[in-house]
């Protein structure tokens, strides 16, 4: 039997697979569906410091191969994530990931200095959110809005630390690259397309917003390019994500350089879709005979 | 994966499908259906139209690709069958009117079978905007019924002669059922099942968040069915 357990930044996954941050909740909806333990990891719902009730109106947009949402990081706040939420998703003998974001500087501060006090595997930090402060600018879109979030929360933070990259960056490799020199133990790649709908009775965008973030299978094989193209500029390990729905997706991913494998939207289109990624990684494996999945990783 | 019984056209634009599923589901739960692999690619909710222990049926309106596919089902296909999902109405006593607009009907089959069995006095209206159908199965569901064809089905509903109402249709038709509801001092007794567009269909994802009096809440899971007041009191 081939060995699917997978190193990252120091942390032992027993396999590569990962729900992504905002498609699972906290994991406690899919525990009721799925034996949920069999996961190499969980990234939790994206917490901010404060709780938020997230967008108005309408979130969700089916698009061919993919969806947008425009949730808008609704979630209950870092403080009601640890009095309720931690100790289970702890207990669950997966790795803990735990998703932050933040709309200034100082939030991302104030939650890293909540979640330090506490037990959990890797925070994800989550740079694709709007920073109040410069007037909207998306943190992670520039890289040096990006350099200078992820050194101070670097300084504050105790914990294991992923940075989650927006797609939607002005120089992905370049941003990835700032990440490293500040200290990141990891990269998480991608997280949504900026994308957009026009509603043609209504003559405007379907989301209130104007853009919502496409994921899915449409956007996997520009995930998969921003995934190699990172993987092979920096030295510390990557978790790729952006439309995997097959092992087969799992395995492109790992050969261009993932350690680890997020799945989103495919949980959607059957919530227990993960295992069957596993079981599928695993007969793979068995059935080229290669003994570690680490051993094709990067290969291409 | 369950199979299929039947899958009829019904009229216009409304089909009746019936499958094999092992099912406890309760009047106003609802199913996530997908009868495709990955496109599209979330499967669609659609409420329990009736259900005993071993099959369950859905009424449905052809609108998408989604509804497109369940259409072009037939006997012996196959369709995976996610749920029952969702809380459902609740179990009342007394008198009940029950307002459906067009595939809104579809809950109050076994709603008013259910509740009628229970010695409830059952009132169902139904509003049509083309040809009625199941005409005769209503009304076995029913005490008394009022169908309409056209126009406002809530200008038939008498709010202060029931101790609950239950709605399922477009938010218009909900919103002025609250209104009318209101202004006869029968704002509580309303309850209404909300039809947000979703993803996971058991409360992961946060996408159908509808705003209530008491915070978001998820129609998937906490929901459908909310107060009338909660939903549209704000
Ligand atoms: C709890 C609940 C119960 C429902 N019960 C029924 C029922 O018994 N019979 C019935 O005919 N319809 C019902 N609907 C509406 C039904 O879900 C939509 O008509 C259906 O999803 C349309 O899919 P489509 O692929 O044909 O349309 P498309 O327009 O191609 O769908 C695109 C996307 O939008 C979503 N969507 C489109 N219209 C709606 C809508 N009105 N409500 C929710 N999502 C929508 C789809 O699910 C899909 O994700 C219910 C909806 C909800 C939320
Ligand atoms: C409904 C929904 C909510 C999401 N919420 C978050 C979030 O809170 N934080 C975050 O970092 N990413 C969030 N994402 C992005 C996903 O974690 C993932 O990066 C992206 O969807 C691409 O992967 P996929 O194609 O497998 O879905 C969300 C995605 C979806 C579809």
């Amino acid at each position: 039997m081939s060995s699917l357990s997978v190193e990252f930044a120091g942390v032992t996954f027993k396999n590569p697979l990962v729900l992504a941050s905002g498609t699972c909740g906290f994991g406690r909806e899919y525990a009721e569906i799925f034996d949920i333990k069999r996961l190499g990891g969980l990234a939790s719902k994206g917490l901010t410091l404060n709780a938020r009730a997230g967008n108005e109106g309408l979130r969700i947009w089916e698009t061919n191969s993919g969806i947008m949402n425009s949730v808008g990081l609704e979630n209950p706040g870092v403080r009601a994530f640890i009095e309720r939420d931690l100790d289970w998703v702890n207990g669950l003998g997966v790795v803990n990931i735990v998703n932050l974001g933040g709309h200034s500087i100082e939030d991302y501060i104030e939650g890293v200095r909540l979640l330090n006090s506490v037990k959990l595997d890797i925070l994800e930090l989550n740079i694709s959110c709007p920073n109040v402060k410069a007037g909207g600018m998306n943190f992670g879109v520039k890289t040096e809005l990006a350099r200078e979030v992820v050194r101070k929360i670097r300084a504050t933070c105790k914990h294991k630390l992923s940075v989650k990259l927006s797609p939607n960056a002005e120089d992905i490799v370049a941003l990835a690259r700032a990440c490293e020199e500040e200290g990141a133990d990891g990269i998480s790649l991608v997280n949504t397309f900026l994308a957009m709908a026009i509603d043609l009775e209504g003559r405007k965008p379907v989301f209130g917003n104007t853009y919502a973030g496409l994921s899915g299978p449409a956007i996997k094989p520009i995930a998969l390019r921003m995934v190699h193209q990172v993987a092979h500029s920096v030295k510390i390990p990557v978790m790729g994500m952006g439309g995997v729905v097959s092992w087969r997706d799992a395995i492109e991913f790992i050969m261009a350089g993932a350690s680890i494998v997020q799945i989103g939207t495919g949980n959607f289109i059957k919530p227990d879709i993960s295992l069957d990624i596993i079981d599928g990684i695993e007969a793979y494996l068995d059935a080229e005979g290669i003994g570690s999945v680490s051993e094709i990783r990067g290969i291409v | 994966m369950s199979k299929i019984l039947s899958n009829h056209r019904m009229n216009e634009d409304f089909y009746l499908m019936r499958a094999e599923h092992q099912n406890d589901a309760r009047p106003g739960q609802f199913y996530m259906l997908r009868a495709w692999g990955r496109e599209p690619v979330l499967s669609r909710p659609i409420s329990v139209f009736d259900a005993d222990g071993d099959t369950v049926s859905f009424l449905y309106k052809v609108v998408g690709r989604g509804s497109a596919i369940f259409a072009s089902l037939s006997a012996d296909d196959e369709i995976t069958l996610q749920g029952p999902l969702g809380n459902g109405f609740p179990n009342v006593t007394g008198k009940v009117a029950m307002v459906g607009g067009g595939v809104g009907i579809a809950p109050f089959y076994l709603a008013g079978k259910r509740l009628k069995a229970s010695g409830v006095q059952v009132s169902i209206y139904l509003g049509f905007s083309g040809e009625p159908v199941l005409v005769s199965e209503y009304e076995r569901a029913a005490g008394e019924l009022v169908v309409k064809v056209g126009g406002f089905i809530t200008d038939s509903v008498e709010p202060s002669d029931y101790d609950s109402i239950f709605a399922c249709g477009p938010e218009v038709m909900m919103r002025s059922l609250y209104k009318k509801c209101k202004e006869r001092g029968a704002a509580d007794n309303l309850f209404v099942s909300m039809e947000n567009r979703m993803a996971c269909g058991v409360g992961a994802c946060l996408v159908c968040s509808c705003k209530t009096a008491d915070g978001n809440k998820k129609v998937c899971k906490d929901g459908p069915v909310f107060k009338g007041e909660a939903v549209f009191g704000l």
